[in-house]
């Protein structure tokens, strides 16, 4: 009944500390930043001007290339500046500084809370609505929805997969999305579905979140065509390959997308952002994100503004304790850590996290003792032990030859290894190092 | 805001499980093993045993401090684990001096001239007891008799294991039959009621150990059980071919270091192979060279040299059995 992936996979403590806190809605802040880089792909660029008034939903920077998408306004205001800033990555790029006055949307937006089920829209203005409301994969990986919700040349699709795994540690937002904001998920599937044009879609949920499990089965029978699938807990679930493979036996291949296998993986946030784009025509302003931590005073599930500061989310779960020693952005296994917390929240921002001192530095690294254990935990059946070393000792060629690049980061291999070796610093540095010296070869 | 905050790549959590803790782990799984050694020898095990266990972590200290130059990691329990087994594959009537030549040995020669935990390609412990076997082979092979053993026969076997008595029996032409008649039943030999290296005697209390180690998921079971599976089925098939000549596989399993070797000799993470396949190969390996040497080397047990052989063989099985890579290769354009 639970399905999971075949090979590799680990159990680190769940520690789901905001499973049941109903999403909250943070009140704007008094001045957002909104980087215009949130996606994977080119910049988009500035279309206001310093001192111009904005709506909530209007567009400030337009989608430069295929590749990209717009970024609009989270806020009614003025435009306080254009600058350079830092942002959650840690590297400096442009944004759009707004002073915030008043809540005052485009008329176009659709406001009301009330279920709209019926689709109108045909395929291609689905995703065109998804192109212009600057839709993008929320769950982390930021890649623009519009590209991934058109079919590419010579491939088919026959089937949607909502990823709904949350396998990481901590986060909560997509649980608590699936529990309050379940039919219009279920709605933004079917509006996937319709797009790429597929008579199937499956929901992935880990077995930890019985009640969206049970809420989706329920509502899913209103759905034509959606199924839900619970799935066994193990980390990465929620990884695409390893998703695709627990929901319809199939294996995306090496170097391949899911589209190879006829399978389109969206995130259960992604899904609600295509239900708010198509049916009430809102663009992707704010995003539920999750601030949580051991010793947070009051973590919690908050609905926010695309550009209000982590600063303004931490204030809002009770402040930074005082023995806090890493902020992350994400979750504890892929998150980045974040050395300023006075950056914007942006579209790709799932959780916040925050690490006691006591947790933040990595333990002593002692010799590798070829336990294997590293390979029994990773998913993608490669050999973290040898790659890293390989990468470690710069023989690119042999690591090429080891699949280093199946390496998907999901930091299995490091959670796992007894002797606290860095084995995906090393294996990062080495698959980097390998996708650009083959780019080298093929431009020579 | 000026808080100074820690900044690493992901993951930002590790599991509990350390090094140390892995090692205290094999330890405890000694312990039923060891208890037994004491029940059936009495002082002498508890003197190997602590000779063994000091004179390894020190020779480890010593090397590091004063010859490599390095912060010594004997806290890490490796070279605890390693005295522990060599005293585990020794007589319990072995002079102190012998030990502490075996520990040198061992822990200087076979772990730390390798560059010490994780480089060495022989197991430590059995590298240091096959040095003595060959070097003091009458002191290495004069094995004390358990207190409980007061019957007849026992004067004729003092000194000999029941596998030496096979072997001896084999050369001179008796039957195995008859030779069956002068070693203890099967269910002693379970228990441990036999002569032998002070450790490998028991096999219940080792099989309590093995169970404890899996239950942890500090050993998987691909390595003891290919070993016992491969010896079972290898002398059970001699045995249906001609159960004059060749001891049954119950006798085969029960005697000598095949418990010990299987479960924590074989097991060593250092020197076994990184895959479950690889682990199965090396498994019957040392199954099968064990059973070579038992029936027609000559010596009459082989598990330490069966390791010793398929340890040769690791690094080649690392390089060539490699894990079920995720998704077929295609060709990109």
């Amino acid at each position: 009944m639970f399905k999971t992936f075949p090979k590799g996979g680990i159990h680190p403590p769940e520690n789901k500390l905001t499973a049941d806190k109903p999403i909250v809605i943070l009140p704007v802040p008094p001045q957002v930043t909104v980087p215009v880089s949130q996606h994977i792909g080119a910049p988009a660029t500035p279309v206001v001007e310093k001192g111009a008034a904005v709506l909530a939903g209007q567009v400030i920077a337009e989608a430069k290339g295929f590749v990209s998408t717009n970024i609009h306004s989270p806020v009614s205001g003025k435009v306080s500046k254009i600058d350079t800033v830092v942002d959650t990555t840690g590297y400096k790029q442009t944004a759009v500084i707004i002073d915030v006055e008043g809540d005052e949307w485009v008329t176009t937006v659709d406001r009301s809370t009330a279920l709209e089920k019926e689709i109108t829209l045909t395929r291609e203005e689905i995703i065109e609505r998804c192109r212009q409301c600057g839709l993008v994969g929320m769950g982390g990986a930021t890649f623009p929805t519009h590209i991934k919700l058109t079919v590419p040349a010579g491939k088919s699709c026959d089937m949607v997969i909502i990823n709904g795994a949350e396998c990481e540690p901590y986060l909560t937002s997509d649980h608590r999305l699936m529990l309050e904001k379940g039919a219009e998920v279920l709605t933004g599937a079917t509006i996937i579905m319709k797009a790429l044009g597929v008579e199937r879609a499956v929901v992935g949920i880990e077995a930890n979140k019985p009640d969206a499990i049970s809420h989706l089965t329920e509502l899913a029978r209103e759905f034509r065509g959606i199924t839900v699938q619970p799935l066994k807990v193990k980390y990465p679930q929620g990884g695409e390959k390893q998703l695709i493979k627990a929901c319809t036996g199939r294996e995306v291949p090496s170097g391949g997308l899911p589209i190879d296998v006829g399978v389109v993986v969206q995130n259960v946030g992604t899904a609600f952002a295509v239900y708010e784009a198509v049916q009430k025509n809102k663009p992707l302003v704010e995003r539920v994100v999750t601030v949580t931590g051991k010793s947070v005073a009051n973590p919690g599930n908050f609905l926010v503004r695309i550009g209000t500061p982590v600063t303004a989310l931490i204030e809002a779960a009770g402040g930074m304790p005082d023995d806090t020693g890493k902020v992350v952005n994400g979750g504890p296994m892929m998150g980045k850590a974040l050395a300023i917390t006075d950056v914007p929240v942006t579209k790709g921002t799932s959780g916040i996290l925050l690490f006691p001192a006591a947790a933040s530095r990595r333990a002593e690294v002692l010799p590798c003792i070829r336990c294997g254990k590293c390979s029994s935990a990773c998913a993608m059946g490669l050999e973290p032990w040898l790659i890293s070393v390989l990468s470690e000792k710069g023989m690119w060629e042999k690591a090429e030859k080891e699949k280093i690049t199946d390496c998907m980061e999901c930091g299995a291999c490091a959670y796992t290894c007894p002797a606290k070796r860095p084995l995906l610093d090393y294996i990062r540095l080495g698959k980097s190092t390998v996708i650009r010296l083959a780019r080298e070869r093929v431009t020579k | 805001m000026n808080k100074i905050l820690n900044v690493s790549p992901s993951p930002h959590i590790s599991t509990p499980e350390t090094t140390r803790r892995l090692m205290y782990g094999v330890v405890i799984a000694l312990i039923p093993a060891l208890a037994a050694s004491i029940y059936y020898f009495g002082m002498g095990a508890i003197i190997v045993t602590l000779t063994s266990v000091v004179s390894c972590v020190a020779v480890e200290y010593l090397v590091q401090k004063f010859i490599l130059k390095t912060r010594p990691s004997v806290s890490d329990g490796s070279a605890v684990v390693t005295g522990l087994l060599l005293a585990f594959n020794v007589p319990s009537n072995l002079p102190i001096w012998i030990i502490i030549i075996g520990a040198i040995i061992s822990i200087g020669v076979a772990k730390m001239t390798f560059g010490g935990l994780g480089s060495n390609p022989f197991n430590p412990a059995l590298v240091g007891r096959v040095f003595l076997l060959i070097s003091f082979p009458v002191q290495m092979t004069s094995w004390p008799v358990p207190s409980g053993f007061r019957t007849g026969y026992l004067d004729a076997v003092t000194g000999a294991t029941p596998l030496g008595v096979l072997s001896e029996g084999v050369k001179a032409g008796e039957s195995v039959a008859s030779l069956m008649e002068k070693v203890p039943t099967h269910m002693q030999l379970f228990y441990g009621y036999m002569g032998g290296s002070m450790g490998e005697i028991a096999a219940a209390a080792l099989i309590i150990g093995g169970i404890y180690l899996l239950w942890k998921k500090i050993i998987s079971w691909h390595i003891p059980v290919s070993i016992l599976v491969s010896v079972a089925l290898f002398t059970g098939i001699l045995w249906l071919a001609d159960p004059t000549k060749y001891a049954d596989p119950g006798f085969h399993l029960l005697t000598g270091g095949i418990m010990l070797g299987a479960i924590f000799m074989a097991t060593d993470y250092v020197t076994s192979p990184m895959t479950h396949k690889g682990m199965i190969i090396y498994g019957i390996g040392i199954g099968v060279i064990t059973v070579l040497i038992r029936t027609w080397g000559a010596y009459p047990e082989g598990v330490s040299f069966a390791i010793l052989i398929m340890n040769a063989f690791v690094p080649l099985l690392n390089m060539y059995i490699k894990p079920k890579r995720f998704g077929k290769e295609v060709k990109h354009g």
